[in-house]
Protein backbone atom coordinates (compact mmCIF):
# COMPACT_ATOMS: atom_id res chain seq x y z
CA UNK A 1 0.00 0.00 0.00
CA UNK A 2 1.32 3.15 -0.79
CA UNK A 3 2.23 6.10 1.60
CA UNK A 4 -1.01 8.07 0.52
CA UNK A 5 -3.34 4.88 1.22
CA UNK A 6 -1.90 4.59 4.39
CA UNK A 7 -2.47 8.20 5.60
CA UNK A 8 -5.78 8.00 4.06
CA UNK A 9 -6.95 4.95 5.79
CA UNK A 10 -5.45 5.97 9.34
CA UNK A 11 -7.29 8.98 8.92
CA UNK A 12 -10.50 7.67 8.49
CA UNK A 13 -9.90 5.25 11.21
CA UNK A 14 -8.53 7.06 13.89
CA UNK A 15 -11.40 9.93 13.29
CA UNK A 16 -15.26 9.17 14.45
CA UNK A 17 -16.31 11.21 11.15
CA UNK A 18 -14.25 12.32 8.37
CA UNK A 19 -14.66 14.63 5.45
CA UNK A 20 -12.76 15.15 2.49
CA UNK A 21 -13.24 18.51 0.64
CA UNK A 22 -12.49 21.04 -1.55
CA UNK A 23 -11.18 23.46 0.93
CA UNK A 24 -12.28 23.81 4.65
CA UNK A 25 -14.69 23.08 6.82
CA UNK A 26 -14.86 27.18 7.37
CA UNK A 27 -14.48 27.75 4.31
CA UNK A 28 -15.42 25.41 1.32
CA UNK A 29 -14.28 25.97 -2.12
CA UNK A 30 -16.86 23.83 -3.75
CA UNK A 31 -20.53 23.86 -3.71
CA UNK A 32 -21.32 20.13 -3.22
CA UNK A 33 -18.20 19.94 -0.18
CA UNK A 34 -20.64 23.21 1.02
CA UNK A 35 -23.59 21.56 1.34
CA UNK A 36 -22.23 18.39 3.22
CA UNK A 37 -20.40 20.74 5.28
CA UNK A 38 -23.90 22.52 6.57
CA UNK A 39 -25.44 19.32 7.01
CA UNK A 40 -22.90 18.31 9.46
CA UNK A 41 -23.12 21.42 11.06
CA UNK A 42 -26.75 21.60 11.35
CA UNK A 43 -26.84 18.08 12.67
CA UNK A 44 -24.04 19.39 15.08
CA UNK A 45 -21.10 16.77 14.31
CA UNK A 46 -18.05 16.97 15.47
CA UNK A 47 -15.78 15.56 12.50
CA UNK A 48 -12.74 16.49 10.86
CA UNK A 49 -12.31 17.98 7.39
CA UNK A 50 -9.80 17.32 5.47
CA UNK A 51 -8.84 19.80 2.55
CA UNK A 52 -8.39 17.44 -0.69
CA UNK A 53 -7.00 21.18 -2.40
CA UNK A 54 -3.89 21.56 0.14
CA UNK A 55 -2.44 17.95 -1.62
CA UNK A 56 -2.90 16.59 -5.36
CA UNK A 57 -1.59 12.96 -4.03
CA UNK A 58 -4.59 12.98 -1.48
CA UNK A 59 -6.82 14.45 -4.11
CA UNK A 60 -5.90 11.54 -6.34
CA UNK A 61 -5.91 9.37 -3.48
CA UNK A 62 -9.06 9.40 -1.77
CA UNK A 63 -10.47 8.41 -5.21
CA UNK A 64 -8.74 5.39 -5.82
CA UNK A 65 -8.95 4.44 -1.59
CA UNK A 66 -13.19 4.18 -2.14
CA UNK A 67 -13.84 3.96 -5.68
CA UNK A 68 -15.43 7.02 -6.09
CA UNK A 69 -14.50 9.76 -8.73
CA UNK A 70 -15.41 12.61 -6.72
CA UNK A 71 -15.33 14.65 -4.00
CA UNK A 72 -16.95 15.29 -1.45
CA UNK A 73 -16.23 11.89 0.25
CA UNK A 74 -18.04 11.65 4.40
CA UNK A 75 -16.49 8.53 6.27
CA UNK A 76 -18.20 7.01 9.56
CA UNK A 77 -16.25 4.92 11.94
CA UNK A 78 -13.91 4.43 8.84
CA UNK A 79 -17.19 3.07 6.61
CA UNK A 80 -17.29 5.45 3.46
CA UNK A 81 -21.04 6.69 3.39
CA UNK A 82 -21.24 8.42 0.14
CA UNK A 83 -20.64 11.61 -1.39
CA UNK A 84 -23.11 14.98 -1.66
CA UNK A 85 -25.84 13.36 -3.55
CA UNK A 86 -26.24 10.59 -1.34
CA UNK A 87 -25.54 12.35 2.18
CA UNK A 88 -27.93 15.06 1.40
CA UNK A 89 -30.57 12.19 0.32
CA UNK A 90 -29.90 10.34 3.85
CA UNK A 91 -30.23 13.92 5.37
CA UNK A 92 -34.05 14.84 3.86
CA UNK A 93 -35.12 11.42 4.14
CA UNK A 94 -33.94 11.63 8.10
CA UNK A 95 -31.50 8.67 7.84
CA UNK A 96 -28.73 10.41 8.62
CA UNK A 97 -29.16 11.19 11.77
CA UNK A 98 -30.42 7.90 12.84
CA UNK A 99 -27.45 6.61 11.07
CA UNK A 100 -25.28 8.26 12.91
CA UNK A 101 -26.56 8.01 16.23
CA UNK A 102 -26.41 3.76 15.52
CA UNK A 103 -22.57 4.22 14.93
CA UNK A 104 -22.48 6.04 18.71
CA UNK A 105 -21.74 9.59 17.05
CA UNK A 106 -22.90 12.50 18.80
CA UNK A 107 -25.12 14.67 17.32
CA UNK A 108 -26.52 17.95 18.79
CA UNK A 109 -29.37 18.34 16.80
CA UNK A 110 -32.55 16.45 16.97
CA UNK A 111 -34.65 16.72 13.67
CA UNK B 1 -14.83 19.68 -20.59
CA UNK B 2 -18.53 18.67 -21.59
CA UNK B 3 -21.23 16.06 -22.24
CA UNK B 4 -23.81 15.73 -24.25
CA UNK B 5 -26.87 14.67 -22.15
CA UNK B 6 -27.37 12.15 -24.95
CA UNK B 7 -23.76 10.47 -24.52
CA UNK B 8 -24.21 10.44 -20.74
CA UNK B 9 -27.53 8.31 -21.68
CA UNK B 10 -26.42 6.10 -24.14
CA UNK B 11 -23.55 4.89 -21.67
CA UNK B 12 -25.78 4.46 -18.75
CA UNK B 13 -28.18 2.37 -20.82
CA UNK B 14 -25.71 0.13 -22.33
CA UNK B 15 -24.26 -0.78 -18.89
CA UNK B 16 -27.84 -1.36 -17.48
CA UNK B 17 -29.90 -1.75 -20.61
CA UNK B 18 -33.14 -2.24 -18.58
CA UNK B 19 -32.55 1.45 -16.68
CA UNK B 20 -35.28 4.33 -17.21
CA UNK B 21 -32.73 7.32 -17.35
CA UNK B 22 -34.18 11.27 -16.62
CA UNK B 23 -31.39 13.56 -17.03
CA UNK B 24 -31.23 17.04 -16.85
CA UNK B 25 -29.14 19.86 -17.61
CA UNK B 26 -28.80 22.11 -14.32
CA UNK B 27 -27.12 25.19 -15.38
CA UNK B 28 -27.32 24.75 -19.72
CA UNK B 29 -23.52 24.50 -20.26
CA UNK B 30 -23.51 20.85 -20.82
CA UNK B 31 -21.29 20.48 -17.68
CA UNK B 32 -23.99 20.55 -14.59
CA UNK B 33 -26.68 17.59 -15.08
CA UNK B 34 -29.11 15.83 -12.62
CA UNK B 35 -29.73 12.34 -13.20
CA UNK B 36 -32.47 9.94 -11.75
CA UNK B 37 -31.60 6.11 -12.73
CA UNK B 38 -34.41 3.82 -12.54
CA UNK B 39 -33.31 0.15 -12.63
CA UNK B 40 -34.28 -3.31 -11.27
CA UNK B 41 -30.60 -4.43 -11.45
CA UNK B 42 -29.96 -1.55 -8.39
CA UNK B 43 -32.35 -4.05 -6.18
CA UNK B 44 -30.47 -4.99 -2.69
CA UNK B 45 -27.79 -2.66 -3.20
CA UNK B 46 -26.94 -0.19 -1.03
CA UNK B 47 -26.39 3.65 -2.66
CA UNK B 48 -22.85 3.88 -2.80
CA UNK B 49 -22.59 0.82 -4.77
CA UNK B 50 -25.40 1.81 -6.88
CA UNK B 51 -23.87 5.31 -7.73
CA UNK B 52 -20.82 3.28 -8.01
CA UNK B 53 -22.30 1.33 -10.73
CA UNK B 54 -23.12 4.48 -13.05
CA UNK B 55 -19.90 5.58 -12.18
CA UNK B 56 -18.49 2.52 -13.80
CA UNK B 57 -21.11 2.75 -16.57
CA UNK B 58 -19.60 6.44 -17.42
CA UNK B 59 -16.00 4.89 -17.93
CA UNK B 60 -14.42 7.41 -16.13
CA UNK B 61 -15.62 10.24 -17.56
CA UNK B 62 -16.92 11.22 -14.39
CA UNK B 63 -15.24 13.65 -12.28
CA UNK B 64 -12.87 14.20 -15.50
CA UNK B 65 -14.85 15.51 -18.47
CA UNK B 66 -18.08 15.20 -16.59
CA UNK B 67 -17.73 18.17 -13.79
CA UNK B 68 -21.12 17.70 -12.05
CA UNK B 69 -23.76 15.34 -12.28
CA UNK B 70 -26.15 14.73 -9.42
CA UNK B 71 -27.44 11.13 -8.93
CA UNK B 72 -30.59 9.51 -7.79
CA UNK B 73 -31.05 6.00 -8.27
CA UNK B 74 -33.71 3.11 -7.42
CA UNK B 75 -34.57 -0.07 -8.54
CA UNK B 76 -38.44 0.00 -9.63
CA UNK B 77 -41.39 0.04 -7.31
Amino acid sequence: MSDIQTFIKNEVESNDVVLFLKGTPAFPQCGFSGQVVQILDFLGVDYKGVNVLADAEIRQGIKDFSNWPTIPQLYVKGEFVGGCDIVREMFQSNELQPFLVEKGIAVAQSA
Amino acid sequence: MAMDARDIEALIKEALPDATVTIRDLAGDGDHYAAEVVSESFRGKNRVQQHQMIYAALKGNMGGTLHALALQTSAPD
